[in-house]
């Protein structure tokens, strides 16, 4: 199948504006007759769920945690992007456009990215509308701060809890069409699989968690906003529940699944401190503006950071790269730090960690303070005392956690920390529309691939989230809707429907039946232990062959020796995660045939074997310049289909921070 | 909205409570300046004279009303949020640590209460009804001041008297600062001094109080 | 670390529940609360026992779903924490933790230590929302919000709606959830034009759902895992009064 990204006509800055004066719209009075479903609460979701349902859909919501309000976007901290241009400083929508082109290391598409820029601007509008608190001037006016490098101040925050406050404010957008019957929520509702009717989507399958219910419900299109896959690793920053299955199950019905090799690995996490360990813990990326990153010259060095002098520590990053030093991009900053801990110059117990040191700083800005205060002849404890206060003012909620989760006092010693799992930049492939390779169905937010190419900037991934659900897919679903005003209410009597369940039914039953041996965690483990050992921060072709193979034998003994406990009928967490497992078995797989295919480095996919002589990451654009889109086959194998990437706007270029 | 909503809805009911609950409170403010006339030892003299005044004045008259349906909305409302919110947990806690996040008179002022109320009962049926009995088929009044000596002269109601004036100050000390919060008082300017002059409130009225069933008993005051 | 764990247990809505005791010999003190779960249940299931359900996600403290009610207390002893942020190095070796779920009329137990929370949702869908349609809204800049009252509708809105509040409360109140969404709304300028039909709808609401009122105890306040301070109680009920006593229109 030929891969049409239905990029309208014209040059870039009207496209989307061409594209909303010439698509198709549907009447209120039809509006009301067309069944939507949604499956996840989180940004997108939400923000789709509200706006649909304002213009008059009925809207079905599915979410598995206990209320929409839970879903994972909630814990996103830092904040979210827009091209308001409020600090005058040169600020637009072009230049939000290329920063996201550029981040993307040149792996996504034009269009999409331009159209991101264009609508961010709503967002932050809508949102102030909706009471969603964001820090403030003195003057009243909403404040900004500079995020992840790029050099204008356009990040719009609330705190350290941005993520937080944008969902509820989404959240209770979508609580107010509920209130109004327009849409219906089913939490504690996991959607298990696609239904087809004559080629379109046209339902879902989904298990009530409580009673283990299957559910048929239909509706006229589907849209998954279900979030990223990075718990594909076992460890990573997503929340325990954050899964692949409603991306994968559309995946095996027929919507391809792109570039799933790009993964984004986060520099500043707590690092893991023992085998019982359940989900890794995100620093602010704010914290590299004032901590320095080092490891002790010698190996296996005994003694404490803190008495370790001066001139036998290794400020790695500053030494490597000059330019930038420790504000070097995420990806560049997680390799460094992995290089040094698999060179035997890791710290900690585990001695998979690096120190990010906040002493330089406390005392630069002990100096300053007591000049400001006329403290002539401060003593060094003075300083040090004075300094602490002010990193206290500036990070003092995250070094209360980072105390929290370590036992550890953050101002008395370095922080240890290690790159992790964070986001997936891959997803769904998804046209302009939003829509995904089987008609009627829609992906948005994080499980679809389209905006952040190779790697995304920081701050971006709410903007996308609220983006696609508040101000793309209320215009591109009409373009669908509008030929689906004759159909009639989708009847869950259909044999599509009973298929779709007993297939469901029969997966279930597979898996209850097995009581073998091992937990569904103990399958996890292993698989997380693969993907970041061999398909990781770092990758190359014979450990991704040798991944391949171990992620087949795993999934085989998966499958032959799983104990799930309790039964099917009832609330049975385990059988939950069971299903997820046994998705993420199979994506794994293809993220790894993804990133073993392709032979160049870009973005967070770096291949060992690409490289510059210094280490950095080379990037081939006369052969990748395209967006790897999987068609699935019989779970044995996948066709690669490609859709180029033109760039006509922006020229790429080698990244350098050197 | 309705008026009845005053009454039955969840944070209509605490207004009703605050509202009373703060009409008592001065109500109290009357009652512990006349009783503090005793202090005069001048043989009961200016506190005879007092309660003469409050016992015939006609629009003192009126004001008891007032202040019966004061107690009688206080009590019903109070005793019908208890009934209403113990129901709220059907099963009970086995470990219940609220000692580390709350005063134990915080969680009692339902108990507080009733014994407050049985207090009451005592108190009216010692002093005030057969007073108005007295008055209603004599036509005068009793000599109050004799009739306290009287009363107070048995150990047993002295310390009755002084369980009543314990669980009204606890009741107070809870209850003086939640009435402002009921009424909206988030400022952090006046949360302070009205916690302040509730605790004060809350220990110096009921050791007046208390001062006069003790002295009686122990003969200072004749 | 040796614990020794007396875990709720209950099959289902109907179950009339029981507490079960497990011992627990290789707890490490870096281990999370939840961890220590983890380590329960998959010990359990070697076992052929059914595993403890418990509510988590995020793990990181702020979606609000983990709910455990430890020895006597809401997310345990510590302050300002939730469950999931709860380490081990605050427990004794050899000690006793008694774990329940949050117990109150409005949340009826799931199983084990899984409640229903979704009254809170319909106290939400109540009136926790700001009627203003996807599109219309006027320049974010247009109406400027004085800071210190922006700061204080955000120290409201850092509610996580674990219901940790109702948990701790003797008379199972949700006063503090929802006045902090009251007086998050009611600070900010947006949230003007619905102000007092909404704080008089999400009272009913909550009513409705079973939850007792509030008696300023302070036990909320106290066990909130986010220290939401009770004042937003008092500030609700200021928006309660005014909305009673002074009506926008004639009825």
């Amino acid at each position: 199948m030929e891969l049409d990204a239905k990029i309208p006509q014209g040059t870039l800055s009207d496209k989307w504006k061409h594209y909303k004066d010439t698509v198709k719209l549907v009447s209120p009075a039809n509006k009301r007759r067309l069944d939507l479903i949604i499956v996840g609460t989180g940004l997108a979701g939400a923000s789709a769920a509200a706006s649909l349902a304002e213009l008059g859909y009925h809207v079905k919501v599915f979410c598995f945690q206990d209320s929409p309000r839970r879903a994972h976007s909630i814990a996103a901290q830092g904040g979210i992007n827009a091209a308001k241009n409020y600090q005058n400083d040169g600020d637009s929508v072009f230049r939000l456009f290329y920063d996201t082109i550029k981040g993307g290391d040149y792996r996504s598409r034009e269009a999409n990215v331009y159209r991101l820029a264009e609508v961010s601007t709503a967002i932050i509008d809508h949102c102030v509308a909706l009471g969603v608190p964001f820090a403030r001037e003195y003057g009243g006016l909403l404040a900004n701060r500079s995020f992840g490098g790029v050099q204008v101040q356009r990040t719009f925050y609330a705190a350290g809890q941005t993520g937080q406050q944008l969902l509820l404010g989404a959240y209770s957008a979508m609580q107010r069409q509920v209130a109004l019957g327009n849409v219906e929520v089913f939490a504690r509702h996991e959607m298990m699989d696609l239904v087809i009717i004559d080629g379109k989507a046209r339902g879902i399958i989904a298990r009530n968690l409580v009673t283990g219910e299957l559910e048929r419900h239909g509706a006229h299109a589907v849209l998954l906003a279900s979030g990223g896959y990075g718990n594909v690793f076992y460890l990573s920053t997503n929340a325990m529940g954050s899964n692949v299955t409603a991306a994968w199950k559309a995946h095996k019905r027929g919507a391809y699944f792109a570039n799933p090799c790009f993964t984004q690995i986060h520099p500043t996490c707590i690092p893991v401190s023992g085998d019982y360990q359940s989900k890794l813990t995100l620093m602010s990326e704010s914290l590299r503006n004032d901590g320095r990153v080092w490891v002790p010259k010698k190996k296996d060095d005994p003694r404490k950071p803190t008495e370790i002098p001066e001139d036998e520590r290794d400020y790695f990053l500053e030494r490597r790269y000059p330019a930038f030093g420790n504000l070097v991009p995420r990806d560049v900053a997680s390799r460094a730090a992995k290089e040094r801990c698999d060179a035997g110059f890791g710290v900690g117990p585990s001695k998979m960690a690096v120190y990010l040191d906040f002493r330089s700083a406390m005392e630069r800005y002990g100096h300053a303070e007591a000049h400001r205060l006329g403290i002539a002849d401060a003593s060094e404890a003075k300083i040090l005392e004075l300094g602490k206060q002010i990193i206290a003012e500036k990070y003092g909620n995250l070094f209360e956690m980072y105390e929290r989760i370590t036992g550890e006092n953050p101002y008395e010693t370095p922080m240890r920390i290690y790159p992790a799992v964070h986001y997936t930049m891959g997803g769904l492939w998804v046209d302009y529309e939003l829509m995904t390779t089987i008609p009627g169905l829609y992906a948005l937010g994080e499980c679809n691939f389209s905006d952040h190419g190779a790697n995304r900037l920081g701050a971006s991934a709410l903007m996308q989230g609220l983006a696609d659900g508040f101000f793309v897919i209320p215009y591109t679903i009409g373009n669908y809707l509008a030929d689906e005003i004759r159909t009639p209410k989708i009847s869950t009597d259909h044999p599509a429907f009973a298929e779709a369940e007993h297939r469901v039914k029969e997966q279930i039953d597979r898996l209850m039946s097995i009581q073998g041996k091992e937990t569904v965690d103990y399958f996890h483990r292993h698989l997380g232990k693969i993907m970041w050992d061999k398909c990781g921060m770092s990758r190359n072709a014979q450990g991704l062959q040798e991944a391949i193979s171990e992620i087949r034998a795993l999934r085989e003994e998966f499958w032959k020796n799983v104990r799930i406990p309790g039964t099917a009928d009832s609330l049975n967490p385990e059988l939950e995660k069971a299903g997820r497992v046994a998705d993420f078995l199979e994506l794994a797989e293809l993220i790894c045939i993804d990133a073993l295919h392709r032979n160049e480095s870009c973005g967070a996919h770096f291949r060992e074997e690409y490289q510059t002589p210094d280490g950095e990451a080379l990037r081939d654009d006369e052969h990748f310049a395209y967006v790897a889109a999987w068609e699935y086959r019989d779970g044995k194998e996948y066709t690669l289909h490609q859709e180029p990437l033109h760039f006509e706007v922006v020229h790429p270029t080698q990244r350098s921070y050197k | 909205m309705k008026w009845r909503q005053l009454f039955i809805s969840p944070v209509g009911r605490k207004i009703v409570m605050a509202f009373t609950g703060l009409f008592l409170i001065l109500f109290l403010v009357v009652h512990v300046t006349i009783n503090a006339c005793i202090f005069l030892n001048d043989h009961g003299k200016t506190f005879n004279a007092v309660a003469h005044f409050m016992g015939t004045n006609i629009l003192i008259h009126f004001l008891e009303i007032g202040l019966f349906v004061g107690f009688i909305l206080h009590i019903i409302q109070g005793w019908m949020i208890w009934a209403s919110n113990s129901k709220k947990r059907p099963v009970k806690y086995a470990v219940w640590g609220a000692s580390a996040n709350s005063h134990w008179y915080s969680r009692s002022m339902g108990l507080l209460g009733t014994l407050i109320f049985i207090f009451l009962v005592i108190h009216l049926a010692n002093f005030w009804v057969p007073n108005r009995y007295h008055y209603i088929t004599q036509g005068e009044e009793l000599n109050l001041f004799e009739r306290m000596k009287l009363i107070f002269s048995s150990p047993i109601i002295v310390l009755i008297y002084l369980g009543g004036l314990v669980s009204l100050s606890y009741h107070l000390m809870h209850g003086f600062q939640s009435a402002f919060r009921t009424f909206g008082m988030n400022s952090k300017r006046y949360i302070p001094i009205v916690r302040g002059i509730g605790i004060a409130f809350a220990i110096i009225v009921p050791v007046l109080f208390a001062l006069m069933p003790i002295l009686v008993y122990l003969k200072v005051i004749s | 670390m040796h614990i020794t764990l007396k875990v709720w247990r209950q099959k289902n809505q109907q179950d009339r529940g029981h507490f079960e005791t497990y011992q627990l010999d290789q707890v490490n003190e870096d281990m999370s609360f939840l961890e220590m779960f983890d380590v329960l249940n998959d010990q359990l299931i070697r076992e052929g026992k059914d595993p403890v359900a418990f509510d988590h996600d995020c793990r990181e403290g702020i979606c609000g779903m983990c709910s455990m009610y430890i020895n006597g207390r809401p997310h345990g002893p510590l302050k300002g924490t939730t469950t999931c942020q709860l380490h081990m190095r605050h427990f004794k070796d050899g000690d006793t933790i008694v774990v329940e779920p949050w117990r109150a009329a409005a949340f009826p137990v799931i199983k084990d230590l899984v409640v229903d929370r979704s009254a809170f949702d319909r106290i939400m869908q109540a009136g926790g929302f700001i009627s203003v349609n996807t599109g219309s809204a006027p320049d974010a800049n247009a109406i400027p919000v004085e800071k210190d009252k922006a700061d204080a509708a955000f120290a409201a809105a850092a509610c996580i709606g674990c219901g940790a509040c109702v948990a701790a409360c003797k008379n199972s109140s949700a006063m503090l959830f929802v006045s902090a969404k009251i007086a998050q709304l009611a600070l900010l300028p947006q949230g003007q034009p619905e102000r007092k039909t909404r704080v008089l709808n999400m009272i009913a609401q909550m009513d409705k759902e079973g939850f007792g009122s509030c008696s300023n105890i302070g036990s909320c306040e106290a066990e909130c895992p986010k220290e939401i301070p009770i004042t937003f109680i008092a500030k609700a009920n200021r928006e309660y009064l005014q909305a009673m006593l002074a009506p926008d229109l004639p009825e």
